[in-house]
């Protein structure tokens, strides 16, 4: 692992001491990534990850314990599902990435299949750094079975695991995603493609960093290969994935993100976020990092439980989606909204109030028109 | 999302209740619904667990499947389910009244008016949720081409002939649900959150529970409170105390009670299969029965308070009185219900796996089509929905202040009243513009002639171009007086093509078919691993 461009030692105490004595860093997954890609502007999830918090053991310290759970049903097909996909020393699947993505490229005669076993996180990636420039410089195929990669995420590094990667003879890569929902008549979900598309961008840029290191770079091909279920079978079917759009924009939000030192430089001194300690403190001391909550954090955020309470008890209009804020200008408070909308509060020459008013007279209006006639809108 | 729209969230944020998003029912409610409760094992592609289907909400009827990874018993749930919901559809299929319906003529290729049977009323299917409506069209994807033994005798699980017909009925349930407007196959969140503007987001609104909560909170409880408890309550067992509407599991109910279950179910069968004489056998069926008792109980469990969810909701929703508009879209449903009757009584095969261009692009123009009646038609039905068109400046209402007589030129001069309307509303009328008003239901058409600002609002004045009868002069009635309330739209009352049914891609196969279908398709490939 190259050290992390910024900071250094002192930054990295500063996070320990956020996590809390003794408390592990938990590395950034495939799951926070999701979260990111939920939320980008969000500066107390920024802070939380980049400080290797476990937002699961936080959230239930705060009393508001996440409800993302897996199935064993839904965990063992996916396995079932994944050993059949890389089957025969991943001959099969081999087969399906040259068909797909580079028919041109010799068939996979004895796939390489290197050991990426190493001790800790770490050492896994080193090892896959090494794995991957041997293939690089053999020229043959090599299946990658669930390497290590690093990538820098506002500072700290996140450590990802994707299915797989292939090495082509000539010595391109490419992401592979096994995943367990099906094709069906040659479509699929298009939300499940997209978050599959989102999440082997975050692999591409993952590799593209390893690759970077290397002299010459090898090229990280752009094209990703999805595999899944065929129809009700349980037989793979892959498709190449064109994820540069994806890729860019995960380029562009990890740019953006407010460096985890930064934010760490605003906290006061003393925060600490170690689930031991009790509510009370922990409540103010998450309530110290700025949180920007969107019910769209629901489905991504271990913290979401929590900060939608706090955000519902604040009275704040984002709560009820991105969509109604969106519509209400600068008013941000359920209360500020309302008193505007009945007249009591705003400057009526700000177009949001002026429609806010107007909005709420064409409601009370048509209420009024319903409850006289058992409605007649039109007369 | 409308302002209107924010705003009733706002409101119900305030006062702990959920307020109206409109003041009459916008879709029709059968007096006899099917409700489908269907459950699916996690990570399976639409693999069944088990399901609660009927018409009457005291007695719904359990399906199960003990071991949702047995192709078998998979298959003996689907066959049971059509025994469950084949009856029901067929009931309506017998009923019938006369219609006229537009062809086009085989040898003429004009339009021309058939006599044709319109059955008087059609099976309506309540599923709880989105994801509901998504199982019944990969349930009738799965089923559709099964095939019998009779068809082939070869084949190695025959279906009987009531499966792949089911399948092809939810197929069809499944289509129509795109159309917008359709009422066949609902989901009930969709239904209540279509009504009622809750104090939580559309994506929280998916939760049936959550969504009952706000708009019908218990005694005591706001309906946050109580959408938080329908969300996140669990008992002592780690379960929630209002399980997920389905078809997806809690995994804390898988993982903890619905795995070890099967687990016991299976050793149980195991133990069967290796018994050695009769008594022993006796002994160990028992020990079977009892085991998938104790599943069908797990099921029933979880699935019983959606089920008892979906019908108060339906009670909530009878409570609105009926759109205007909304018979005449359920004889369209009607409409789409008797051809489907009739392609199957004809012996036509399943539709298609995927359509062909020609049927896929009258799909989607049928839908637009749809869209933008259902927007109309709701608008004029609802002065909620009006004023959310008002405030968009599609739409405008006022008094009238001044009707003045004119005439058109030429030999015949018709009558061309210009009609004054005092509005507060600020539509975005271009020159020239053609706005409607619904005249005994049908719709008159005005043209935009001038504008004048006045106190809190503007003169909008109007040329009245039609609906006046054929004389001179207009026909009593048909022109707007002074004093008179009215309400002009800036978007067209009806669609033009296709209006009069049937459905467009529905040409019947006596006529050629839809274009390009090829012949029967085969069935599935069955390979070991089959999930369905
Ligand atoms: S749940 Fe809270 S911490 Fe997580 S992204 Fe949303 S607002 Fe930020």
């Amino acid at each position: 692992m190259p050290p992390p461009r910024t900071g250094g030692t002192a930054l990295r105490h500063r996070l320990a001491e956020l996590r809390g004595p003794d408390v592990p860093a938990k590395a950034l997954d495939a799951r926070a990534l999701a979260a990111l890609a939920a939320n980008p502007g969000c500066r107390r999830r920024a802070i939380l990850d980049g400080a290797g918090v476990d937002k699961a053991a936080l959230a239930s310290a705060l009393g508001a314990p996440p409800v993302f759970g897996q199935s064993q049903f839904a965990f063992m097909r996916g396995n079932a599902f994944e050993a059949r996909v890389k089957a025969d020393g991943g001959a099969e699947l081999l087969r399906l990435v040259r068909e797909t993505l580079d028919p041109g490229a010799e068939p996979p005669e004895r796939p390489h299949v290197p050991d990426l076993t190493a001790p800790g996180p770490e050492g896994r990636r080193t090892r896959t750094e090494q794995a991957l420039r041997e293939a690089t410089a053999a020229g043959a195929w090599t299946l990658l079975d669930h390497p290590m990669l690093a990538l820098d995420v506002a500072g700290s590094p996140a450590l990802l695991e994707p299915d797989a990667v292939v090495v082509h003879p000539d010595g391109r890569w490419t992401v592979v995603e096994i995943k367990s929902f099906p094709v069906l008549d040659g479509s699929a979900d298009p939300a499940k493609v997209g978050a599959a598309a989102r999440q082997a961008a975050v692999y591409v840029l993952a590799l593209e960093e390893t690759a970077a290191r290397l002299e010459p770079p090898p090229e990280v091909r752009h094209r990703i290969l999805l595999v899944c279920p065929k129809d009700f079978s349980n037989l793979p079917t892959a498709s190449a994935v064109d994820v540069r759009k994806q890729r860019a924009v995960t380029a562009r939000q990890l740019a953006r993100l407010t460096r985890v030192e930064d934010i760490a430089g605003t906290l006061p001194d003393g925060v600490c976020f170690s689930p031991d300690l009790p509510a009370e403190e922990l409540t103010a001391a998450v309530e110290a990092v700025p949180a920007t909550y969107a019910p769209e954090c629901l489905s991504a955020c271990e913290l979401a439980f929590h900060c939608r309470a706090r955000a519902r008890a604040a009275g704040a209009v984002t709560a009820l989606g991105r969509s109604v804020r969106a519509e209400l200008g600068g008013l941000s408070t359920v209360d500020d909204v309302l008193a505007a909308a009945r007249g009591e509060a705003g400057d009526p020459d700000d177009p949001a109030v002026a429609a806010l008013r107007r909005a709420a007279r064409l409601r009370a209006q048509a209420l009024a028109a319903a409850d006289r006639e058992g409605a007649a809108p039109c007369p | 999302m409308s302002l209107i729209d924010a705003l009733g969230r706002l409101e119900a944020v305030r006062t702990g209740r959920a307020q109206p998003a409109a003041t009459v029912r916008h879709r029709h409610l059968s007096d006899r619904p099917l409700v489908l409760v269907p459950l699916t094992t996690a990570g399976e592609a639409g693999a069944p667990l088990g399901a609660l289907v009927g018409t009457d909400r005291d007695a719904p009827r359990l399906l199960v499947v003990p071991q949702p990874r047995d192709r078998d018993l998979r298959f003996a749930f689907l066959a049971e389910l059509a025994d469950a919901v084949l009856p029901y559809i067929d009931s309506y299929a017998g009923e019938v009244e006369a219609a006229e319906r537009t062809e086009t003529d085989p040898e003429t290729g004009k339009r021309v008016k058939v006599e044709a049977e319109l059955c008087a009323d059609a099976p309506q299917l309540i599923v709880p949720s989105r994801g509901g409506i998504e199982l019944v069209r990969l349930l009738g994807r799965s089923m559709r081409f099964r095939r019998t033994a009779e068809q082939d005798p070869e084949t190695p699980h025959p279906a009987p002939p009531r499966v792949p017909l089911l399948g092809r009925w939810l197929t069809h349930y499944g289509e129509r649900a795109r159309v917008p407007g359709s009422s066949l196959l609902l989901a009930l969140t969709d239904l209540l959150s279509r009504h009622w503007a809750t104090g939580q987001s559309g994506l929280e609104d998916q939760h049936l529970g959550a969504l009952l909560a706000w708009i019908d909170p218990p005694d005591g409880m706001t309906g946050a409170q109580a959408a938080l408890r329908a969300e996140l309550a669990r008992d002592a067992d780690g379960q929630l105390l209002c399980p997920p509407a389905g078809p997806a599991t809690d995994p804390a109910f898988d993982n903890r009670l619905l795995a070890p279950a099967i687990e016991r179910y299976d050793r149980a069968r195991t133990a069967l299969a290796a018994a050695e004489d009769g008594l022993e056998a006796d002994g160990r069926l028992a020990a079977l029965a009892a085991a998938e008792r104790e599943i069908r109980a797990l099921v029933e469990r979880v699935t019983r308070p959606t089920w008892d969810a979906v019908w108060r909701g339906l009670d909530l929703l009878r409570a609105l009185p009926e759109g205007a508009h909304v018979e005449e879209r359920w004889t369209r449903d009607r409409w789409s219900f008797t051809g489907h009757r009739d392609r199957v009584l004809a012996g036509e095969p399943p539709q298609p796996r995927r359509d062909d261009a020609v049927t896929a692009a009258h799909k989607l123009a049928a839908r637009e089509r749809e869209q933008a009646r259902l927007d109309a038609q709701e608008a004029l039905d609802d002065p909620l929905v009006m004023a959310e068109r008002r405030l968009a400046g599609e739409a405008f209402t006022g008094e009238v202040t001044e009707v003045v007589m004119a005439y058109s030129e030429g030999k015949r001069p018709s009558p061309r009243p210009l009609v004054t309307v005092r509005t507060e509303d600020r539509p975005h009328l271009a020159e020239r513009a053609k706005v409607y008003r619904s005249l005994g239901g049908r719709p008159q058409t005005a043209e935009f002639v001038g504008y004048e600002p006045c106190p809190d609002g503007a003169l909008i004045v109007l040329r009245i171009t039609d609906k006046m009868g054929r004389g001179k002069e207009p026909e009593p009635g048909s022109v707007p007086e002074k004093g008179e309330h009215v309400c002009f739209t800036l978007f067209e009352h009806e669609q033009r093509g296709g209006a009069k049914l049937p459905e467009p891609e529905r040409t019947p196969w006596t006529h050629g078919g839809p274009p390009g279908e090829p012949g029967p398709e085969p069935a599935d490939p069955v390979t070991e691993e089959d999930l369905l």
